[in-house]
């Protein structure tokens, strides 16, 4: 594996984690629980997916053959997608939707904070832009958290049925391969164990204010650096590239 | 500002500062169930396009507002005062921002 090829997909995983998540958040548009919040999970959504435009491009001029955003973003299938699988979570209730955000905002938060002085100078500059918005969304994220915790027993028991539904979904985000370690060599990419201890702290922390338990690390599902995902992705493509696949190459 | 109660938490009337060192103006209301989350609100709703520095929140209830039947009595003294303007001194030529 080339140095180029590396950065290609570790510019993919950052961009496709931003897309499906930013696709996720926007079936919450005209859905919220209040118009307040429908317009803050749509802007969520916009600032995700205007991190993944900047990643999916930088992944096409590195590759060199011309592909653009919307070439990485429509025209790729289920196994061809490096995001991960938590970021490809249904939205479910409001409360599904809120512990799904906070612990992959936690992610980025931790992740953004270190790629910030990365040798690539498009990853550091995307960092330090996309820094501003992953701690608006972890902070949105974390005080619903702490309030659904906190608020009444029904509130409760839903927050924390959804933190233990999720949690096989979370090792995925800190498991590293070959990519990893040949990018961390050259001072471009993140030292995950780094990210993980950090997340840890973070996600205790905020459980902790939010009067629940943590759920205990057992067995993890895995599959982001395969390309290997869950059966939602593949409705959730279905659904967002509808429109490329019936009409190809259309314009407006 | 209205006093209509439904089931999206409490109103916060928002104001917003354009820019360090001018008076905040008001850009409209929220609803949230408390401070935090009012000032979370207020930031999506009135500032996603770069028009603020600053935001306070306000609970709707601590505001005290006049009332419509004080207009009168409030206001209407002051129509035939021309003398509180400073319009009747001459201005010395040249004196800019006046």
């Amino acid at each position: 594996m080339t140095k180029n090829e590396a950065l290609i997909n570790y510019s993919l995983r950052i961009g496709d984690t931003c897309l499906i998540l930013g696709q996720r958040m926007s079936e919450w548009c005209s859905n919220g629980p209040t118009l307040e919040e429908d317009i803050a999970m749509t802007n969520i959504s916009l600032d995700l997916i205007g991190q993944a435009r900047t990643m999916l491009t930088y992944a096409g001029e590195i590759e060199g053959k011309g592909r653009t955003e919307d070439d990485f973003a429509y025209k790729r299938n289920e196994r061809e997608y490096f995001n991960s699988l938590l970021s490809e979570r249904p939205n479910g209730h409001f409360g599904d939707t809120v512990a799904r955000n906070f612990l992959q905002s936690a992610y980025f938060y931790h992740f953004y904070n270190a790629l910030i002085s990365s040798k690539d100078n498009m990853l550091s500059a995307h960092a330090t832009k996309s820094i501003k918005e992953v701690t608006y969304h972890l902070r949105h994220s974390a005080e619903w958290v702490i309030r659904l915790g906190d608020g009444t027993s029904e509130s409760k028991e839903k927050i924390q049925n959804s933190f233990d539904e999720i949690w096989d979904f979370v090792g995925d985000l800190f498991e590293t391969n070959e990519v990893d370690r040949l990018l961390l060599n050259e001072g471009i990419s993140v030292d995950q164990t780094k990210i993980q201890q950090e997340w840890n702290s973070t996600v205790t922390e905020v459980l902790t204010k939010a009067g629940l338990t943590r759920p205990n690390d057992g067995y993890m599902q895995t599959g982001r650096l395969e390309a290997k995902h869950s059966e939602y992705l593949g409705h959730l493509l279905a659904e967002m590239q509808f429109l490329q696949r019936a009409y190809p190459d259309a314009k407006w | 500002m209205s006093n209509i109660k439904d089931s999206q938490g409490d109103v916060w009337e928002v104001f917003v500062q354009s820019k360090p060192g001018l008076p905040h103006k008001h850009a409209g209301s929220v609803h949230a169930t408390d401070k935090e989350m009012a000032l979370q609100n207020a930031r999506d709703l009135y500032t996603r396009r770069n028009e603020g520095t600053c935001i306070w929140v306000v609970p709707l209830n601590s505001i005290v507002s006049s009332l419509p039947e004080d207009s009168g009595s409030f206001f209407d003294p002051s129509d035939d005062k021309a003398y509180r303007h400073p319009t009747h001194y001459v201005m010395p030529e040249g004196a800019k921002h006046i």
